[in-house]
């Protein structure tokens, strides 16, 4: 079977077939003409969605139970980035299939530090001018570990019943070492706005990579909540969604569904598949789909459904049709 | 009568000289190129009379909205990535851009189901049916780093999710979603001219060819 | 336009109308262009 190379020219392979006239360009620019216009009435009466973004100002201001919540998870090492595993950490978060494991394979080579990049070297910027912020600090960083995680454990239990007045973050009264003096003074410079700065450019003028900021807000809950009401989100089919009333990402209708269904959606799943590698038995499963497409040619039953499926028989009906009792077909 | 027929290269040299052009590569290329894709098989102006459906127009429909991505991204690149939120225009060209975008692959997944219902990829043509994946595929990705390009709210959420696909893949090390300069890179530079490569590989694979027969009694080709 | 969708919802599946409008859209345009006639050139040959 001829796969790849046809073997015959053009005149052997149409010998016998009538051929008509046929203007490609000008069907060219009928479709340049007539799709233009279409996008251009569809811009026009339309427009395009743009939510704005949703800075760690705005984190801090709306919600700073959770931003509070988060700051100190950062210090526990309880939040997400800072169990990641690589390529941010060796925290030993990585997704793996049996003995397949590329995220362990390709290493750390985006280099974050949760608990001293989103806290302590910002306080450490804030500090200057403030000696109670910078013993707090010290304090915190010379305690062993053990201090450490009493002191951070007992503050986040306390911040669940967290109440907030007066750009104040409110809690019990307990044991929480220089906790409440340090999140109090991350909760204020998150709410002037220099923690957004501080996150993207300190130590550097032009800023195009926002890996730490962004980072620090998926920690929280703020940026997902916001995204759930958008519908944007993983368990909603949130990968072919638009903001707003706007189509998305039809194109990706498979992709997102996986994520909605068994072994994806379980935590024991199947062969090893579950919902805690979701991601990584996604990309596989995908890639392999993705791979019989471009190979349906050679796919039994795959490409063989055209035949047995009648559509070939309206698109090609003149071709079918009964031939008239006209002159032979001329070359 | 259809004046298609074999002729001799326009290009053969005569015959006292071709000993010492036996080892041209130009000449080698020029003759390839001659047998492959003389010129009326790139612009034919008539085509066999079964091409004669609706279906058949969904393929030049993709390209003429792939131009048209070309071209609103383009003036949006000129300006660069901040300019359409801050000015009307601006937003009306990333309208564009973004309308086109999604005409790109309604069009360009009509065009694969109506090449799927037809096998087009029948008598030699299965490479040409492979290339058109290939291009799916990146266009996929040409996308996705448009959609993190545009300082919204959209491109962070985008990012804070697709990272766990890519870091869960591995690529994540070096495909970072977080960082803009990166991603915006790849959309207006990297991607566009190799989705716009291989789409004229495509084309001129589709002219070489010409359209394939309908499916005869066999699967085969008929006349 | 910038106000979150409506969603369809038919057991898992989970839909927003505008991409399911863009999904029917397609299928009816499939639809047509496999029934309505092409213009042919006239069926004289050079």
């Amino acid at each position: 079977m001829k796969m790849l190379k046809q073997e015959m020219t053009q005149e052997e392979y149409y010998r016998g077939v009538r051929m008509v006239p046929y203007d490609l360009v000008k069907e060219l620019f009928l479709a340049l003409a007539g799709l233009g216009i279409f996008v251009f009435v569809l811009a026009a009466a339309f427009s395009s969605p743009d939510v704005p973004t949703v800075t760690i100002q705005q984190w801090a201001q709306n919600d700073p139970v959770d931003f509070v919540s988060t700051a100190a998870g950062e210090l526990a090492g309880t939040t997400t980035s800072a169990g990641y595993g690589a390529p941010y950490n060796n925290a030993g978060g990585e997704q793996t299939w049996g003995p397949f494991a590329p995220q362990i394979w390709f290493g750390q080579r985006i280099p974050i530090d949760s608990a001293n990049d989103f806290v302590i070297q910002p306080l450490k910027y804030a500090s200057a001018g403030n000696p109670g912020l910078t013993t707090a600090i010290s304090t915190w960083t010379s305690a062993d570990g053990d201090q450490q995680t009493k002191w951070v454990t007992a503050y986040t239990d306390a911040l669940a019943k967290a109440t907030y007045a007066d750009g104040k973050v409110s809690v019990a009264d307990g044991d929480y070492g220089p906790l409440p003096v340090m999140m109090s003074a991350l909760l204020t410079q998150g709410q002037s706005g220099g923690l957004d700065g501080l996150l993207t450019g300190a130590g550097h003028f032009y800023q195009v990579d926002y890996t730490k900021a962004l980072l620090f807000m998926g920690d929280g809950n703020y940026l997902f909540d916001l995204a759930d009401q958008q519908n944007l989100s993983g368990d909603q089919w949130g990968m072919m969604n638009e903001t707003g009333s706007y189509p998305g990402q039809t194109w990706l209708w498979l992709y997102t569904a996986w994520y909605q269904v068994w072994p994806f959606t379980s935590d024991t799943g199947v062969l090893g598949l579950n919902g805690g590698n979701a991601d990584l038995g996604v990309v596989v499963l995908m890639t392999l789909l993705t791979a019989a497409l471009a190979l349906i040619p050679l796919i039994p039953i795959l490409r063989d459904i055209p035949r047995w499926v009648p559509i070939h028989r309206l698109i090609w009906r003149d071709y079918y049709a009964p031939k008239k009792s006209a002159a032979p077909a001329r070359a | 009568m259809s004046k298609v027929m074999s002729r001799p290269p326009a290009s053969a040299p005569p015959p006292a000289a071709m000993d010492a052009d036996a080892g041209s590569w130009t000449l080698r290329v020029r003759k390839t190129w001659d047998r492959v894709l003389p010129m009326d098989h790139l612009l034919p102006h008539r085509q066999p009379y079964y091409v004669g459906s609706w279906v058949y127009v969904f393929g030049v429909v993709t390209i003429a909205a792939l131009v048209w991505v070309v071209v609103s991204g383009v003036v949006l690149s000129f300006m660069g990535p901040q300019w359409w939120h801050d000015t009307g225009v601006g937003h009306f060209f990333n309208s564009l851009h973004f309308w086109s975008v999604q005409m790109f692959f309604i069009f360009m997944v009509l065009h694969l189901w109506g090449q799927y219902f037809m096998a087009g990829w029948r008598d030699g043509r299965a490479l040409t049916w492979m290339i058109g994946v290939v291009i799916f595929g990146i266009s996929i990705l040409t996308a996705f780093t448009g959609y993190l390009s545009q300082l919204n709210f959209d491109s962070q959420y985008i990012g804070i999710s697709a990272k766990d696909a890519m870091d869960g893949a591995g690529i994540g090390a070096f495909f970072n979603v977080l960082n803009f300069g990166q991603m915006y890179g790849l959309h207006v530079m990297l991607l566009p001219i190799t989705v716009t490569f291989i789409v004229v590989v495509h084309i001129v694979m589709v002219r070489s060819r010409g359209v394939v027969k309908p499916i005869g009694p066999e699967g085969g080709a008929a006349k | 336009m910038d106000t979150p969708a409506q969603y369809f919802d038919w057991g898992f599946i989970h839909i927003s109308y505008p991409n399911l409008l863009v999904i029917g859209l397609m299928l009816v345009l499939f639809a047509i262009a496999l029934v309505a006639p092409f213009p042919h050139k006239s069926d004289r040959d050079v």
